[in-house]
């Protein structure tokens, strides 16, 4: 039998050509291992061989995705590799897209194992960890002597179709898979421990990662709220009686618009919540406690506020993705825009 | 969603919520602590018109922080 075919994707700057200066290169190829390569193939296993090397500019491939992705698929192919390393890209973004973008194309089109290698900050990890394996690596080329054994031994793995373990284990950045394990010890025991952990102040490894956020800039106050236009959003799912669009109480699919016109206050004839995953007792006894409409009236009659925004708008938050949220959040966001309000009260429960 | 709100319609988004370190952690900049989670705007163990009262005084403060200018994530 012969040797498994690995095809290698390389930068100019790795592949020797040149620096920024020869970042437009347009791909082209290279039989068997170049710079790094000839450092990976030594620390692959015996039966897999870096029979070709593929190298494009930087800058090439991120200005001109498609048309580059494609010329650099035809020239791996021309190798009819097995699997397919890039990289690694370390924290240089434009490489990072490249390693990523070639990546998930060739694991797409040629139906074949792929891995690279980045920093995890990189752009390019953030777009494509949960498509393609990447191994998590220091931010410069000064730490290529510890990532390529590691990326070595996970390509020979993929080559071979071992099963892979644990993200931390075979040292990839976690691609948001969960896969289904016996355990030796159940949940209770495995939190106490963690918990115990915790509080005596030890390092512990959670099961289920919080995700990271991204943050927004404080828009200015409200200067002068007497004249001010507040909108009411919630994700209490506070709906009109009857639950007129089918909101549902766990994972909603939509928001509801609806309007506050001629109502003065919500009670339990009029509204009530679609949310499940809290007692919804207490917001069908009256919707107020979550969406303060009858507050808001005395005030707008008082003249504290200019007025209360006529239209509401109201999703679920139990077990809705973050995705979803900031999709409806947009939506309802435009709208809002476009209506010329001046603040926004988003009551949560 | 308080974020992306704030973000598209260019206005403060105040959030009253009762669990503030998932506000927090979600990067809310106005934050109003809310009495309890299935009921963050009033109390059911109180009679009717203090309960109004409680609720009045969260939208007060609501509005307030709306009206104020924060520089960072700031709980009210």
């Amino acid at each position: 039998m012969g040797k498994i075919r690995v095809v290698h994707y390389l930068n100019q700057f790795f592949a020797g050509i040149g620096g920024e200066e020869k970042a437009d290169i347009t791909p082209f190829k290279q039989d068997g291992a170049v710079g790094p390569g000839t450092a990976l193939q030594k620390q692959l296993p015996e039966d897999m061989e870096i029979v070709g090397t593929v190298v494009c500019g930087d800058t090439y491939f991120n200005e001109n995705l498609e048309t580059a992705t494609d010329e650099v698929l035809k020239l791996i192919e021309s190798y009819q590799p097995d699997i397919v390393v890039a990289g690694p890209a370390f924290n240089a973004g434009r490489y990072g897209m490249a390693c990523g973008g070639v990546c998930k194309a060739v694991q797409e089109r040629l139906k074949i194992p792929v891995l690279t290698g980045m920093y995890e900050e990189n752009p390019g990890a953030d777009l494509y960890r949960k498509s393609v394996y990447i191994v998590k690596t220091g931010n410069s080329a000064a730490k290529m002597r510890q990532a390529l054994p590691v990326m070595a031994a996970l390509a020979a793995k993929l080559a071979h179709g071992e099963e892979l373990v644990s993200p931390t284990e075979e040292g990839y950045l976690p691609r948001g898979i969960r896969i289904n394990k016996v355990h030796d010890k159940r949940g209770s025991t495995r939190a106490v421990e963690m918990l115990l952990k915790k509080i005596k102040g030890e390092s512990f490894t959670t099961e289920y990662p919080m995700p990271v956020f991204d943050r927004v800039t404080p828009r200015p106050a409200i200067k002068d709220l007497a004249k001010a236009r507040i909108a009411l959003v919630t994700s209490g799912g506070i709906v009109p009686k009857g639950n007129p669009d089918h909101i549902e109480s766990s994972s909603a699919s939509k928001f509801g618009t609806y309007s506050l016109e001629n109502v003065s206050d919500l009670n339990e004839q009029t509204h009530e919540t679609a949310h499940g995953g809290y007692d919804p007792v207490y917001a069908n006894e009256d919707p107020d406690r979550v969406l303060p409409v009858d507050v808001l009236r005395e005030l707008e009659k008082k003249g504290v506020i200019g007025s209360l925004h006529p239209t509401y708008y109201s999703t679920v938050g139990n077990g809705t993705s973050v995705a979803n949220a900031k999709k409806y959040a947009h939506e309802i966001g435009l709208q809002l825009k476009e209506a010329g309000v001046d603040g926004i009260i988003l009551t949560s429960t | 969603m308080v974020k992306e709100l704030e973000e598209t319609v260019d206005v403060p988004v105040v959030h009253v919520c009762t669990v503030v370190p998932i506000s927090l952690t979600v990067g809310a900049n106005r934050i109003v602590p809310a009495v309890a989670i299935p009921h963050p705007l009033g109390n059911p163990d109180l009679e009717k018109g203090e309960e109004y009262i409680l609720r009045k005084k969260l939208v007060e403060q609501a509005l307030r922080a709306l009206a104020t200018e924060v520089s960072e994530q700031t709980v009210f």
